[in-house]
């Protein structure tokens, strides 16, 4: 049994000396107890190694490269795992180029902890400054996960060159003057300063770039995991930077709900001439051109048809052909001024399927719904109805998002996610279709008893 | 007015800051202190100093010098009909708070941007300076990046870019018909014009270091810009098809993409309801296909509905294209080119590397494909190895639910 003894954790030339002495030995891993400073010695350790072999190694660049990062882990067995897998590179070179081999799996993901560790360093130590006879000094409190403090001194030696500054962690301290680097032993938090009036300023700059309407504290832990928080001052107003956010958005969401449209006219043109150029499903390319609803916009009732008919695509206006005609007449049956309401449709071009010279009606499928839901969103949420009306099952999928049997839900309010209520009839063009006389006056006395139930809840 | 402290200020002008998404703080020239002058330094790779509840990065200090603003632009919480506090900063306030944070190790920098005060030239004259004192009168030689006024001198925005490590200009809408009804004031010409324009000095400026070592740097971490997602009418399929467009013609670094989300004393123009978080992300992610994983734009946007033009949201859009183009699949984890080998849902481009080096000594098992990656039960589907095949699951018309992940929680405020 062999001992080496390396003069630090983090010692990475007295492992490398070490490793190719025992290596061109030719002594097995099994062999070795590697310690560091006076660390008690093995019991069955008896042999020393002596160092100096100048036996010549050579090894793939990439292992001493993964070497001089695994060396800085925190795991006790790191240097006898870098060994072993040194004497298999020994025997064959290429198994440094295996990562799918569990040995060298492992060493790598040690690696990338150390990367990781060096880098969340550079990212949360925080400096507090103090005064002495010089003038200003900056001293920081870290406590890395693993013995990468020397490693990583170069970099703040790189970006604060100017400043006085001390490092302290468990392990060791650095101290820069401005010229030269110097080490001292392990200090405790209590000797780094306590305060520095500029974390007041950093944390009220924490909280105002929060955003409270994107609530995302999986995202933020998987970076700035709980371990670092501790001396991190911004952390200290995440709790209540959670809690309170929903609250904001929430109130953010109801004042714009409940204050007055101010300009909600001309947000509707603007959004009229917006849809005017819509492309959100192929619908565009056969349509003569988008219809877009009409009608006051701060209308308490809205009524959703299916989609623009041949004389509505012609004329760029809901309700006008021979459906419209009989939805007229129904309102005023039902005691409902047309030019009280909001129109819209469910989709906003004309499909249909050329025969001959005629152009058929042809049923928008779920895609286009769902493709031009966005604009009816829009509508509900600027014109705000305390009624809405969805005439079919086109514009009751919908508003609703879902297939809808107009028989089963007729006849009675569901509540809307964007507010107000919906209520469900059928479309003024399946009156029109019904060939026998008597049911058609039946169903078309139904559907004015549906729009007057409709005005009935303003 | 009352007099506003300094504190109070930046409340008020980071807040109006934060609905820039961009953050980082990457890709520029490597620089340092040393001798005991100046200060900062940069990698080549950017810090977040802090992540805030949000998931966003904290890298820079990304502030307003004023949220006052002579524009009217509905989506932005800094319009001029908007009733928030108003603050304005002095350039030396900036100065001197940038590097107290530098100081102290919270920022790798500074991100400034501006609402628009007397004139774009006044405005952008104003920005200018800031990052003229820090590079001139501090020796700052940590990251800058500048948002650009699109209608300014091009002489100051030249300028912007000899002290900047970044420039940027906002499209702010993927659309142009939503661009007209957002930000009536603002013209996409005039926008991509000045982005071109960019281009123009960066690319020449690239020559020049060819040329001579000497000659002065311009905006070495290139230009971004950033589009709110869900504020217009734009599809996924708009949105990834307008950002490969301005990839290509002004060779940007960064599309970023911001959900829309409320702001308060919200203009009526604006939508209330936010789009699913879960939609910019799949945004991203679509952004990387095309970045990193060689796919054509065209391809990108054929991962979306066909019909609705929008990335599901329950699974992501390497795996939807996957399971629209079964016929490709499995590939031969010991065999299959690399631009094969990016295809496969689940296997990243590190993994990809260490693949491609692994199997020139040996074939690479089941196992040993699961060590290099997070997961082999999403790839699972789509690859053969020395000791599997997946003979039937390719076809099978089920696929989806063995691939897609579980959705564990509905998202809070669901639209």
């Amino acid at each position: 049994m062999r001992v080496v003894t390396l003069a630090a954790e983090d010692d990475f030339e007295g492992w490398r000396d070490a490793a190719r002495a025992l290596a061109a030995a030719q002594v097995p891993a099994d062999d070795v107890v590697w310690q560091v400073g006076d660390a008690p010695a093995d019991l069955f350790g008896d042999e020393a190694v002596l160092g100096g072999s100048d036996a010549a190694l050579r090894v793939p660049r990439r292992f001493v490269e993964l070497a001089r990062e695994v060396v800085l882990h925190s795991d006790p067995e790191r240097f006898a795992l870098l060994y072993t897998l040194l004497t298999r590179i020994a025997a064959d070179p290429h198994v440094v180029d295996d990562s799918a081999d569990p040995l060298l799996q492992r060493l790598e993901r040690m690696a990338k902890g150390v990367r990781r560790d060096i880098h969340k360093m550079r990212a949360f130590l925080r400096f507090r400054e103090v005064t002495d006879d010089a003038g200003a000094r900056f001293v920081a409190w870290f406590e890395p996960e693993h013995h990468i403090v020397r490693a990583n001194a170069r970099f703040f030696v790189d970006r604060f060159n100017s400043m006085r500054w001390s490092i302290l962690t468990p392990e060791i301290s650095l101290h820069w003057d401005g010229e030269t680097l110097s080490e001292g032993p392990g200090a405790s938090k209590t000797d780094a300063p306590q305060d520095d009036p500029t974390e007041a300023v950093w944390k009220s700059y924490y909280a105002s770039i929060f955003n409270p309407a994107r609530l995302k504290t999986g995202a933020m832990l998987k970076e700035m995991p709980r371990k670092y928080w501790k001396n991190m001052p911004e952390t200290a107003l995440v709790p209540e930077l959670i809690k309170g956010a929903r609250a904001r958005e929430t109130a953010m969401v109801k004042t714009a709900r409940a204050a007055p449209a101010r300009n909600s006219l001309a947000a509707w043109e603007a959004l009229r001439d917006e849809a005017a150029h819509c492309t959100r499903c192929h619908l565009y390319q056969h349509a003569t051109q988008t219809v877009f609803g009409e009608g006051p916009v701060d209308a308490p009732l809205m009524l959703v048809g299916e989609q623009p008919g041949d004389q509505e695509d012609l004329a760029g206006r809901p309700f006008v052909g021979p459906a419209g005609q009989l939805l007229d007449r129904a309102l005023a049956e039902a005691g409902i001024d047309r030019g009280t309401a909001y129109l819209t449709n469910a989709v906003k071009h004309f499909k249909f399927e050329p025969r001959g010279k005629r152009r058929i009606h042809s049923k928008p499928d779920a895609g286009e719904i769902t493709a031009c839901r966005w604009w009816i969103e829009q509508e509900l949420l600027l014109v705000r109805p305390q009624v809405v009306v969805a005439l079919g099952a086109t514009a009751a999928r919908s508003l609703l998002g879902r297939t809808v049997t107009i028989a089963r839900e007729r006849g009675h309010a569901i509540a809307l996610p964007e507010g107000g209520e919906a209520r469900i009839t059928v479309h003024p063009s399946f009156l029109l279709r019904i060939p026998e006389e008597d049911r058609k006056a039946k169903e078309y006395a139904r559907f004015v008893e549906d729009l007057r139930a409709a005005a009935a809840r303003l | 007015m009352a007099q506003l402290d300094l504190r109070e200020k930046l409340e008020i002008l980071a807040d109006a800051a934060k609905y820039d998404a961009s953050c980082s703080s990457s890709g520029t020239a490597k620089r340092k202190s040393a001798g005991g002058k100046g200060i900062g330094s940069t990698e080549g790779m950017g810090i977040c100093h802090a992540y805030a509840p949000d998931g966003r990065c904290i890298s820079l200090l990304k502030i307003l010098l004023t949220n006052s603003c002579i524009f009217d632009c509905h989506y932005c919480i800094n319009r001029k009909s908007s009733n928030v506090r108003r603050a304005r900063f002095t350039a030396a306030e900036v100065v001197k708070l940038t590097l107290d944070f530098y100081r102290r190790n919270y920022i790798e920098g500074l991100f400034l941007s501006s609402g628009i005060i007397r004139s774009s030239d006044y405005t952008m004259e104003q920005i200018v300076e800031v990052a003229r004192s820090l590079r001139e009168d501090h020796d700052f030689r940590g990251y800058i990046h500048l948002k650009t006024i699109p209608d300014a001198d091009p002489g100051l925005i030249h300028q912007a870019g000899l002290h900047a490590d970044r420039l940027s200009i906002n499209v702010e809408l993927p659309t142009l018909a939503g661009l007209a009804r957002l930000a009536p004031e603002k013209s996409a010409p005039r926008i991509e014009g000045a982005m071109r324009g960019l281009r123009r000095d960066i690319d020449d400026t690239a020559d020049a270091m060819k040329r001579y070592r000497s000659a002065p740097k311009f905006a070495p971490a290139g230009q971004s810009t950033q589009m709110i997602v869900g504020a217009d009418a734009a599809t996924d399929r708009d949105i990834v098809t307008r950002s490969a467009s301005l990839y290509g013609r002004f060779n940007l670094r960064r599309v970023y993409y911001s959900a829309f989300s409320p702001i308060p004393d919200a203009s009526a123009v604006l939508p209330l309801q936010r789009p699913p978080l879960m939609r910019e992300h799949r945004l991203y992610q679509s952004d990387w296909l095309m970045r990193f994983y060689d796919y054509r734009p065209d391809e990108v946007a054929d991962a979306a509905d066909a019909a609705t033009g929008m990335m599901p949201l329950d699974i992501d859009p390497k795996l939807a294209w996957a399971l629209k183009h079964r016929h490709r699949f499995p590939v031969d984890v010991n065999t299959a080119p690399r631009e094969a080998l990016l295809r496969v849902p689940g296997l990243g481009v590190k993994a990809i590397d260490k693949i491609l080096i692994a199997r020139r000594w040996r074939r690479l098992s089941l196992a040993d494909v699961g060590r290099l990656t997070v997961s082999v039960t999403k790839l699972r589907p789509f690859l053969i190895a020395d000791d599997w095949r997946p003979v039937t699951l390719a076809d099978r018309a089920d696929l989806r639910p063995l691939v897609a992940p579980k959705r564990e929680q509905m998202e809070l405020f669901a639209a």
